[in-house]
């Protein structure tokens, strides 16, 4: 992480002036055409395979009607969601490490995926409900399990270590829940129950798509917008303040939004291990930057996401695996390491 | 006299930054009651008192870092709490104790940080922060660790950037809670010969806390010695620092004598065998 940040400044007339660093736009650039190069591969790929070049082609309404039924019907929508999905994990993760100032206050961390996960039992084990109310009942279930860490955690402020350890905490009670939930099941409902629990990007259509894309259409900007101003709180709080920043106001909105991002993620592909913990980190080995480098994190979570669903299908022959396998089995990796050196590093 | 004028009259005898009546408390824990303070426009105040006596939650209160629960904090006549904070920042500066450099940040940058309340989302980098940038660098005498990452340098050299990135901040008020802790004499010195420059050559306001009494005697201009959340004595500290105040305010027996190289109060604790003596007649009577 040795290499100078490079900031330039772009001025107009009339007081018009941005701040760009060069670096992140690189980055950011070149993860947008790994994660449409991975989206392009992922469509071509399945029992009918279609080259880069057709899918190109279907994708700009020029293919035969066999080509625009697979590419545009069946494969794009689960690429979009598995971009969308990537993006908000992506960004959720970032907001959520950078308030904790933590590389652990990752919503996999945190017990947020779990409490998705225990509102997706709930529907599937005692309600037997649809792929909707699924869908709802992990949204549902994020959704409270931010709830009980924001007032668990909240005391004045969050900090750090309580954030993390606080999350810990609900992780392991949701999981217990989980676990007593699969064993009140039946065999088919249990086997439903696990496979969401996976993670998994299969037969994921454009209903999926819009409330996803409405969803991030809406917060994204309105993080965005608080981006600098959590910036300046990664230098404590009361220089943050000094500075004429509300804390706790920016922390709040940025938290909620982090919360829905990934609770909404979670609901439309299951709990996709790690990619909120590693994209932010691997975006921020990039780019060199310090600060939440938030369009960095949203983009890498959208490539990684994609290129391990594509891997899921393409590394294990003809036995495709959920995407959650792949990320979790990179991802937990990642985190061995991370751990290890945090702890050389002397910060854990 | 006109409306105008009579405000204008009235202002000039007012300070820009006040206490009135305050009481201050974290949770339930009153640290001080009905407590008011003047800071002098122009002045370079120190705060000092025992531990615990208060002087940093009244920075904290006075930085709007901490509310009042009751009294009110005054910045050029508007209740503080009331200002935009970003207004409030380009008026009032603070340089906390606790501030954490993130990970991998060069010094320009984190001292370009200090912009942020001239800033906004279509202002985000102009010329003028750029050149206010460089000149606290220099003024600070960092310009030539510009490129060097913040966790790289020694102590003395970070605080000096924390100062730089106040300055940057531009405001008439500067406000310091402890800046010479963790630093050794020679850093310690260093950062008051700084802001005593800070406060002759550009006029500004500095408040600061401080621990050592010799050294805020030596560069304080006005100095307010707290005890138990109330102020003891304030002044120039020629007016006001004699051995009868270090012992009400420290308990602390000792000689005050002038400063050799200054002329400024110098407080020599007694030996402590005369203290002793001391503590043996006081409870003997």
């Amino acid at each position: 992480m040795k290499t100078r940040s490079m900031n330039r400044a772009v001025r107009a007339p009339g007081g018009l002036s941005l701040r760009l660093d060069l670096r992140a736009l690189i980055v950011v650039a070149l993860l947008l055409v790994a994660a449409c190069a991975a989206g392009v591969a992922l469509i071509g790929t399945g029992d009918a395979k279609i080259p880069a070049a057709d899918v190109l082609r279907t994708l700009a309404g020029h293919g035969t009607a066999y080509q625009d039924f697979i590419v545009n019907e069946l494969r794009l929508p689960r690429v979009l969601v598995g971009l969308l999905v990537g993006a908000s994990l992506g960004l959720g993760g970032a907001l959520f490490q950078s308030v904790s100032r933590n590389p652990l206050g990752s919503p996999d961390v945190l017990g947020l995926s779990q409490g998705s996960t225990a509102g997706a039992l709930v529907v599937i084990v005692l309600m037997s409900g649809s792929t909707t109310q699924v869908t709802v009942g992990a949204l549902i279930g994020g959704l409270a399990t931010g709830l009980a860490i924001y007032l668990l955690a909240w005391k004045q402020g969050v900090h750090g270590y309580r954030l993390v350890l606080v999350g810990i905490g609900v992780s392991a009670i949701a999981t217990a829940v989980n676990g007593y939930l699969l064993t009140k099941a039946d065999m088919v409902d249990a086997a439903r129950a696990v496979v969401w629990m996976t993670g998994s990007l299969d037969g994921r259509d454009w209903d999926q798509v819009w409330p996803l894309l409405a969803l991030c259409a809406v917060l994204v900007p309105v993080v965005l917008a608080g981006a600098r101003g959590l910036r300046m709180t990664e230098m404590g709080d009361d220089v943050a303040n000094a500075l004429g920043v509300p804390v706790q106001r920016v922390r709040l909105v940025l938290m909620v939004c982090a919360v829905l991002l990934v609770a909404a993620a979670t609901a439309a592909a299951g709990p996709v291990s790690f990619v909120a913990l590693t994209a932010p980190q691997l975006a921020r080995r990039l780019t060199r930057s310090p600060g939440p480098n938030l369009v960095p994190s949203l983009c890498m979570g959208a490539a990684l996401l994609v290129a391990a669903d594509w891997a899921s299908q393409r590394a294990f022959g003809a036995d495709q695996l959920p995407v959650g396998v792949v990320t979790g089995v990179l991802g937990g990796g990642y985190l061995l390491w991370l751990l290890v050196t945090e702890r050389r590093a002397g910060r854990i | 006299m006109s409306a105008v004028a009579e405000s204008v009259s009235k202002r000039s005898t007012v300070n820009r930054l006040s206490a009135e009546n305050v009481t201050l408390a974290y949770d339930q824990r009153v640290i001080a009651e009905q407590l008011s303070v003047e800071i002098p426009d122009n002045s370079f105040t120190v705060i000092v008192g025992p531990n615990a006596c208060g002087k940093s939650t009244l920075l904290r209160a006075l930085s709007r870092m901490l509310r009042p629960s009751e009294g009110r904090v005054l910045l050029d006549g508007q209740v503080i709490q009331s200002m935009p904070a970003k207004k409030v920042a380009r008026t009032l500066g603070l340089l906390p104790q606790s501030s954490i450099a993130p990970d991998g940040i060069t010094v320009a940058d984190l001292v370009g940080r200090g912009r942020y309340p001239h800033q906004g989302l279509l202002r985000q980098w102009s010329a003028e922060d750029e050149r206010v940038v460089q000149e606290s660098m220099r003024q600070t005498g960092v310009a030539e660790l510009a490129d060097r990452y913040v966790d790289e340098l020694s102590g003395g050299q970070r605080q000096r950037v924390w100062i730089a990135m106040a300055l940057a901040q531009q405001t008439p008020l500067l406000l310091l809670d402890e800046p010479t802790t963790y630093l050794d004499i020679q850093h310690q010195i260093d950062v008051l010969d700084l802001c005593a420059e800070l406060h002759e050559t550009q006029g500004r306001t500095l408040v600061a806390v401080l621990h050592d009494l010799n050294h805020a005697a030596r560069y304080a201009t006005h100095l307010i010695a707290l005890r138990g959340g109330e102020v003891i004595a304030e002044g120039a500290p020629n007016d006001i620092v004699t051995a009868e105040l270090v012992e009400q305010v420290f308990g602390l027996r000792c000689q005050v004598i002038d400063d050799p190289e200054t002329g400024t109060p110098l407080v020599v604790p007694a030996a402590r065998k005369a203290r002793a003596e001391r503590q043996r007649l006081t409870t003997a009577s």
